[in-house]
Parts: C-alpha cells; sequence; structure tokens
C-alpha cells in the first residue's frame, strides 16, 4: 500500500503526550521540560536551591512576575501588546500606598485605588489602540512614560512608607505557610486559565489575534474586546503592584522598571503567539517559573542584577527565534 | 415580495465611488448569480449585506423589514449567511472553533460555574457537517491553516450552512476546487434551492453561473448593468453586459470556447 499524501502517520509516544497535554491543558510540554532541567541544573549548581523555603521564595518572587506575564498572554494572544506593564505596576502601587498612608484611608480602598489605577491606564489604552487608531506598541510605549511620570509626580519622587497593617498582609501575610501573594497569584491563575481556555470570551481574544477580520465577520465586536483586554491587563497589572508594594512594605514610583520584558518574555516562552492566535495560561505561568528559578539561581550564584536583565533579554530573543523556527519548519514540511 | 432586497446602495471608500444606486433582490429558494469584472464591487456589495461595510445611502429588507441597524452578528442570527471570498477563516484555530465562531454553545462547568464552552457538542456536530458535505479532511482537531486550500473552503461552506440559513451569500466558493469538488458544490447550491433558501453566487465561471442560477445580475462599475432571467439569456448576453460595449464579440467568443 503506498502511503497517501493526506494519511495520518500514527504519532509517535512523544507527538501524542504533546497534543495531549497541548488538548487538555493548553499547556507546550517543552517549556515543562525546560522548567525541569532548569531546576535539575540549579540544584547541582547550588546547595541551597532544593529547599522548601527557597521554592516558596522563588514562587513569592514569581507571583508578581506571573500575574504580569497572564496579563501580557491575553493582550498578546489577541495580537495587541502592552509595553506599558512595568510602569503602570509602579504606579498602581504608588497610588494605592498614597490613598492608604499619605490619605489615611482604609486598606481596602488603597487597593482599589491601586488595580483601578491600572485598570484605568489600560482603558485609556484599549481606547486610544481602537478608537484613534494609534498602533498598540506607539500607544502602550508612551503609556510607559506616562505612568512612570504620573508615579513620580504622586510620590513627589520619594518612596512612600509605613503601609497599615492590612496592606502588609497581602504581601508577607502566611496563612498555611504559604505567603499571600502566592495564593492571590494561584487564584488568579486558576479564573484566567478558565477564562482564556474554556469561554467564549477566551475563544474571541484568540480568534481576534489569529484573524480580526474572521472575527469580525463572526459577529465579535472587536473594538470592545480589545478595549476590554487592554482594561483587564492593566488591572493584573494594578494588582501585581499592590503584590510587590505589600512585599516590600512602601509604595516605589521606581517598581516595576523592565518587568514587562520579563513578563512578554515568561508568555512567549510559554507559548503564546508573539503575532496572536495563540495562548497559555498555564504556559505563561510555566514561563514565569521558568524566568523565576533563572533569577533565583543567578541569584544563589551571586550574579550580578545588570547581567541578570542581560540573561532575560537573550532569553526573549531566544524563545521568540524557537517559536518562529518551529513555525517556518513546520510551512516547510 | 421578494426575501432579501437591496436599492440604491452606494459607497465610496474615501474618494473612490465603488458603488452608484446597486440594486437586487433574492427570493426563498431562488438562486441568483452576481457577476462582473474585477472591481465592479461585488464583494464590497455582499458585505454591506453582512454588516461588514456600512452602505453610504440605500435600503437593505430582509422580510420587508431594514435590517441597516443590525450589526454582522445580528444579521447573522437572522440567517444571512456568507462564504467570503477570503474565507475569513482564524487558520491557527481548529475547525469546529471556526464553524462555531461567535456562536459556541455553553454549559456550566461541574454544575456551578457558567460559560464552559461546550468543545465536545462542537467537535460532533463540526464532523457531521463535514460529513454531510461529504468532504475529505483527515481530521478536525487540526488549525484549519494546515488544510489544503480546497479543504478550507470546504470548512468555509460548512460554516454557512451549520445554522439553518434563510441567504447563503457564496463569493467564489469554487476558487480553490478542483473539478468534482466544482461539482459538488453546484449539487449543494441545487439542494439548498430545493430547501427553500436564497443562495447569491459570485463566480467568475459564467458557465456554472448559467448552470445553476435562476437569475443573473451584472455589476458594472457599481452600477447595475443587467438583470436577467437565466432561462431567457446566453452567455453572449451577459458578456456583453459585464464588459459593456465595443469588444464584447471577441470577448463572448473567447468565454464560449474556454
Ligand atoms: N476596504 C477597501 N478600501 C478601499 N477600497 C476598497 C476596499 N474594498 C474594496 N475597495 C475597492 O472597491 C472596488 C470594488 O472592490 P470589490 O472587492 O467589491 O470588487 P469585486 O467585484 O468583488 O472584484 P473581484 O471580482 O476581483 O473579487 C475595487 O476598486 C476595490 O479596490
Ligand atoms: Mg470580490
Amino acid at each position: 500500500m503506498s502511503p497517501q499524501p493526506n494519511a495520518v502517520t500514527k504519532p509517535g509516544l512523544w507527538r501524542r503526550a504533546q497534543i495531549k497535554s497541548e488538548e487538555r491543558l493548553h499547556v507546550r510540554l517543552e517549556s515543562l521540560l525546560v522548567l525541569i532541567g532548569l531546576g535539575v541544573i540549579m540544584s547541582f549548581l547550588s546547595p541551597y536551591f532544593l529547599s522548601v523555603s527557597n521554592f516558596l521564595n522563588i514562587l513569592l518572587a514569581t507571583s508578581t512576575i506571573g500575574v504580569l506575564a497572564i496579563a501580557a498572554t491575553f493582550v498578546l494572544g489577541s495580537g495587541g501588546l502592552d509595553l506599558s506593564l512595568g510602569s503602570v505596576m509602579g504606579l498602581s502601587g504608588v497610588a494605592g500606598a498614597f490613598v492608604a498612608v499619605n490619605l489615611g484611608l482604609p486598606s481596602a480602598l488603597g487597593v482599589a485605588a491601586g488595580i483601578g489605577a491600572g485598570a484605568a491606564a489600560g482603558y485609556i489604552n484599549g481606547k486610544l489602540v481602537t478608537r484613534a487608531f494609534v498602533p498598540a506598541f506607539i500607544v502602550t510605549l508612551g503609556m510607559m512614560g506616562l505612568a512612570r511620570g504620573l508615579a513620580l509626580v504622586i510620590s513627589d519622587g520619594r518612596v512612600i512608607y509605613g503601609l497599615p497593617s492590612a496592606l502588609l498582609y497581602l504581601g508577607q501575610g502566611r496563612p498555611f505557610g504559604i505567603p499571600m501573594p502566592v495564593i492571590i497569584f494561584f487564584t488568579v491563575v486558576l479564573i484566567t486559565h478558565y477564562i482564556l481556555a474554556f469561554t467564549r470570551f477566551g475563544r474571541y481574544t484568540l480568534a481576534i489575534g489569529d484573524n480580526e477580520n474572521a472575527a469580525r465577520t463572526a459577529g465579535i465586536d472587536v473594538a470592545t474586546h480589545r478595549v476590554i483586554l487592554y482594561t483587564l491587563s492593566g488591572g493584573l497589572a494594578g494588582l501585581a503592584g499592590m503584590l510587590f508594594m505589600a512585599r516590600i512594605n512602601s509604595g516605589d514610583p521606581t517598581a516595576g522598571i523592565s518587568y514587562e520584558l520579563t513578563a512578554i518574555t515568561a508568555a512567549i516562552i510559554g507559548g503564546t503567539n508573539l503575532f496572536g492566535g495563540r495562548g497559555s495560561i498555564l504556559g505563561a505561568v510555566i514561563g514565569a517559573l521558568i524566568m523565576g528559578v533563572l533569577q533565583n539561581g543567578l541569584n544563589l550564584l551571586a550574579v550580578q542584577s545588570y547581567y541578570q536583565i542581560m540573561a532575560i533579554g537573550a532569553v526573549l530573543i531566544f524563545a521568540v527565534f524557537i517559536d518562529q523556527y518551529q513555525i517556518r519548519k513546520a510551512a516547510d514540511t | 415580495m421578494s426575501l432579501l432586497v437591496l436599492s440604491n446602495i452606494s459607497k465610496s471608500f474615501g474618494p473612490v465611488n465603488v458603488l452608484h444606486h446597486a440594486n437586487m433582490s433574492v427570493d426563498a429558494g431562488e438562486v441568483v448569480g452576481l457577476v462582473g469584472d474585477n472591481g465592479a464591487g461585488k464583494s464590497t456589495l455582499m458585505k454591506i449585506i453582512t454588516g461588514i461595510y456600512k452602505a453610504d445611502a440605500g435600503d437593505i429588507t430582509l422580510d420587508g423589514q431594514s435590517i441597516l441597524h443590525l450589526d454582522p452578528g445580528e444579521r447573522r442570527a437572522m440567517g444571512i449567511e456568507m462564504i467570503y471570498q477570503d474565507l475569513a477563516l482564524a487558520k491557527q484555530q481548529d475547525v469546529a472553533s471556526n464553524i462555531f465562531l461567535g456562536r459556541e454553545p455553553v454549559k456550566s462547568f461541574l454544575g456551578i460555574i457558567p460559560g464552559m464552552v461546550d468543545k465536545r457538542t462542537m467537535d460532533r456536530k463540526a464532523q457531521e457537517m463535514i460529513d454531510r458535505l461529504g468532504a475529505n479532511l483527515p481530521a478536525i482537531n487540526r488549525p484549519v491553516g494546515t488544510f489544503s486550500g480546497g479543504q478550507q473552503q470546504t470548512i468555509a461552506i460548512a460554516r454557512a450552512l451549520t445554522f439553518d440559513p434563510r441567504v447563503v451569500i457564496m463569493d467564489e466558493p469554487t476558487a480553490a476546487l478542483a473539478v468534482r469538488e466544482v461539482q459538488s458544490v453546484l449539487d449543494l447550491i441545487r439542494q439548498l434551492k430545493k430547501q427553500g433558501i436564497a443562495v447569491i453566487l459570485i463566480s467568475h465561471r459564467l458557465n456554472d453561473v448559467l448552470s445553476v442560477t435562476d437569475r443573473i445580475v451584472v455589476l458594472r462599475h457599481g452600477r447595475t448593468e443587467a438583470n436577467l432571467t437565466t432561462s431567457q439569456t446566453t452567455m453572449t448576453k451577459v458578456v456583453s453586459a459585464i464588459v459593456g460595449g465595443d469588444d464584447m464579440e471577441a470577448a463572448a467568443a473567447h468565454e464560449s470556447a474556454g
């Protein structure tokens, strides 16, 4: 029997596992392997790596970046881009601290102000992209400067210290021995994974990123959907700002500088297509953990933070290279 | 009274006037061919029906009711479906996701969390539809972009037929198809006609148009140049309406020969 061009050859074990993991969990198996491999390498290089407390440390450090990576996944998956994540996170931290400390209002209002400031910045991004037709790259690059500047204006360029204890609990509380930010991060992961992988909203997000025109002909209100996505992205950046602020016990106007770099890298490592149409929250979590382990390992090995930023930049380029390489290979065969 | 009526539709893109007072209508169970040169405005006129473009002037009625105020989703819900010339498929999503895009069935997760898309039902119905069309797809859970042009065209057709349409607009549905598949699309059109569905067929294959339609509307430079009853017209008349005037003899001879 001669093989037909379209005949389905039985895929190997690895390929089947890949397909299953993508279908069921929406996770790329390769990224999980990279994470495990990285962990193995680190545990050989540093005796401190393999410990419960260090794992909790990694999770704690990852929770902020992880929330930002989730935001990046939604926006990139829809074919957009949000470069203002880090700055908006900084603005939110300052806004929250300003309301709770300088104005002396209840902590809950501080959190609302922080997340609200982020969502407002995101909403403005969304409106400018969809109604004023300014490219997302430019809008969010501009917002990066605007939000950072506003954070410095509000805080008068100084760090706001002395958070009320209720706010501190958000960053430093440990119910059942698990850090609060980690609990919040996992909750956000569960909710957003459900939304992106299993609801209409998630499907529309990826469909818009895949082929905006197809989405429009299917009756999806693309502009409104994009505004919601940018608002969600800003709101999540706000939440990340709250977690970070509470963890370091202050509203720092310089918090989150270049975090968008790490967040976008994490999202892309996790299998999100830089040009939209594909994206996974669990993948982004794995991506964020890879970045977290990398940073933690470099810290344990006492590598200077300048080199760490370089490492993140290199990983981003490498991850996109691998992604594009695979796409081209798939197109060739 | 016709099912779908377009009256005096005008449209320009900036300085370019594409449609000038174009008129056409289609009845339930009627197949109308829409022909014209490249750039005559056929696709634009059809996108005005589905709501992707807004007409500058004119009216569109379905069952005598104006649908101008409805958005594309609402027009689709009223039974107006279109197979777009560029297919308008989301290439990284699978077959069922494309067929059901915008109309996914939902259930609740664990009986409490609402809004979970029922992918299993989607897959099953998508497979049924593909089978009904007699199409040959290796597997439906693959990204649509991995299929051949003809297979993608079949998926676009399946999407237009899954939700009991009343009007089906086909913009060059056979452009990427092999001879046998072209015949099955023509058979499909006849089948739709029998079910009382209105069909508008855009095609440059005039032989196909003459064989399957009841009427032929000719668009020329954005104007309705002719409205011909297929049984009472000839290739020559259609071609002369398309090219309008001078070299129609030569063009007609060429078409008949080809
Ligand atoms: N979005 C747009 N912006 C500007 N001009 C457009 C747009 N869409 C169509 N046009 C112009 O309108 C005219 C009619 O285009 P249309 O696609 O309706 O033609 P058509 O009859 O479908 O042609 P074909 O047979 O090649 O598909 C063309 O001159 C085209 O350049
Ligand atoms: Mg056309």
